[in-house]
């Protein structure tokens, strides 16, 4: 009796051990395989998105903004796009953002993924504020680098002459003429993607980049101190010093230091 | 009385049901309309009334995002529906899936395969564990974990909005039926399946059964997806009171005796 009993008991107990097992095994794999499909980090959102993190977080997949945008820029990545599944993204060389004053696209997400306030000025929507990424232009295939004169982005630009400037600079090669250079300014540019849209070369001299990819960072060791504004950045600033093996002593001491038996 | 629409009544129905919602959100994306814009994850009704996906919701949150006002009316309207008619209704009559799963099911049966394989190897409630695990890894990750693997939103997304590759997810999905395991993702893995059923335990509409009537004849079963639930046939007058039941009504349909029938659910016993 009591024989029967303990076999019952191990068996329950393996049992368990398996089930255990199994979900660990069936968890594990969930977890990295949601976690790898979600690292794409070059994919271009509609405006206001949140940032990429919050944004997969928050956006339930619905299309709404799909459904939403006039133009068939959006799309929800759908299985083999390579893309965070069912997310809704665009493709500026195929079809850009063509910056509805009324951001159709924004209002209509139910989960607040597409955030209003940050397309938003004074409570009133406003496409100009938008932070689709950022134009990037590579300088070698940009035949306007070359001084052939070109200048479809600069013209294509919702925001003439803001977020993309023309430079000018002397062609030295031909001595005669002038190189008519664009320059992105990227604190203007609102990554709609007309520009790489419009660029003539076969593929686009210039393409937007989430801010993010873009972007670098000079961090706060580096302040333009003739900048009223970048200075603001020290407002909070403390002083910590930090004291090392090293540091403990004076900078002299501390290099001479270990040297006694030379002498 | 056995013509074809006593037999196949609530089958006609529900494919009508199923196609004619695929058909609402194809026509909002593809010629505009407003009476259903989105898909089954969220919509709009009409242009106004906001559904969610409760379950969706339920990962948002576990994910630690803010849950919005429209969030929270869309998921509590589907919510207290399918509290009311039967939580895996959504099953039978919504669910993109359950065309493929139920062609499984029949091939399976013309074939003969469910006299050759009587037990099948694994336990209806894997899906349970499914639900948890996926609650769990939407917490840890921050990231709402089935919806990124959800073969249904694959499929019924990609019918309504361009399928890419998720023709694979649906031959997978009846392939894995049809010689794995039987009602394999619907009656065994479907964590969504797994959500609606436990509001289902909560709901009015529940199919009856009429021991005085039946002649054991368990044609009920052969057809049941969830047959766990019929326990009672041939043996006692209850209710089916079990979540897991579909209402898929194929029960109610080839009963040739009306030994079952839908009821509302009474409280008082």
């Amino acid at each position: 009796m009591s024989e029967i009993k303990n076999n019952d008991r191990r068996e329950f107990i393996l049992d368990m051990a398996r089930n255990v097992g199994l979900a660990t095994l069936g968890g594990l794999m969930w977890s990295a395989y949601v976690d790898e499909v979600t690292a794409s980090t070059l994919v271009l959102r509609p405006p206001g998105a949140l940032k990429e993190k919050d944004f997969l977080r928050a956006c339930i997949k619905c299309g709404l903004c799909v459904e939403a945008c006039p133009y068939d820029t959006l799309m929800l990545a759908a299985p083999g796009d390579n893309k965070p599944m069912g997310t809704p993204y665009f493709v500026p060389r195929d079809m850009p953002c063509y910056m509805c004053t009324d951001i159709p696209c924004v209002p209509v997400c139910p989960t607040g993924a597409l955030d209003e306030s940050s397309v938003s000025k004074d409570g009133v929507l406003d496409i100009n504020t938008a932070d689709m990424g950022v134009a990037v232009i590579d300088d070698n295939s940009c035949i306007a680098f070359w001084g052939i004169q070109c200048d479809a982005c600069y013209r294509a630009c919702p925001l003439l002459g803001e977020a993309i400037v023309i430079e000018y600079s002397k062609n030295e090669r031909t001595g005669k003429h002038a190189f008519l250079k664009p320059v992105v300014v990227n604190d203007v540019c609102t990554g709609c993607g007309m520009c790489e849209k419009a660029c003539v070369t076969e593929k686009a001299a210039i393409f937007v980049l989430p801010r993010e990819t873009a972007e670098g960072k000079a961090g706060d060791y580096y302040i333009k101190g003739w900048d009223k504004n970048d200075e603001k950045r020290l407002e909070n600033a403390t002083s910590e010093i930090t004291t090392t093996e090293i540091s403990k002593e004076s900078a002299i001491d501390s290099l001479n230091d270990g040297l006694e038996d030379l002498y | 009385m056995q013509t074809v629409w006593n037999n196949y009544r609530y089958l006609i129905l529900r494919r009508f049901s199923q196609i004619s919602i695929l058909v609402l959100y194809f026509g909002a994306n593809v010629w505009g309309w407003n009476i259903l814009m989105g898909n089954l994850s969220s919509s709009l009704l009409f242009g106004i009334v906001p559904l969610s996906d409760p379950y969706a919701a339920l990962q948002i949150f576990a994910a630690g995002a803010v849950l919005t006002a429209d969030l929270l009316i869309g998921a509590g309207i589907i919510t207290l529906f399918y509290l009311t008619v039967g939580g895996r209704a959504f099953c039978s009559w919504v669910c993109p899936i359950n065309i493929i799963t139920d062609f499984s099911a029949f091939v399976r049966r013309t074939l003969g395969f469910d006299s050759i394989q009587k037990r099948q190897p694994a336990t209806r409630n894997i899906r349970y564990w499914v639900f948890v695990m996926s609650l769990i890894i939407s917490f840890i990750l921050g990231i709402t974990a089935f919806e990124f693997i959800s073969p249904i939103s694959m499929v019924h997304r990609g019918l309504v909005f361009g399928l890419g590759l998720g023709w694979a997810a649906m031959l997978i999905i009846f392939l894995f039926d049809l010689f794995v395991l039987k009602n394999g993702w619907c009656g065994h893995i479907c964590p969504l399946g797994a959500f609606y059923s436990i509001l289902g335990k909560f709901s009015l509409i529940k199919v009856q059964h009429d021991a005085d009537r039946c002649t054991g004849c368990m044609e009920c079963k052969v057809v049941c997806p969830e047959k766990q639930v019929l326990f009672m046939v041939d043996k006692e007058s209850l209710p089916v009171l079990s979540g897991e039941c579909t209402s898929c009504a194929r029960c109610i349909e080839v009963c040739n005796h009306e030994a079952l029938h839908f009821s509302i659910r009474n409280f008082k016993n």
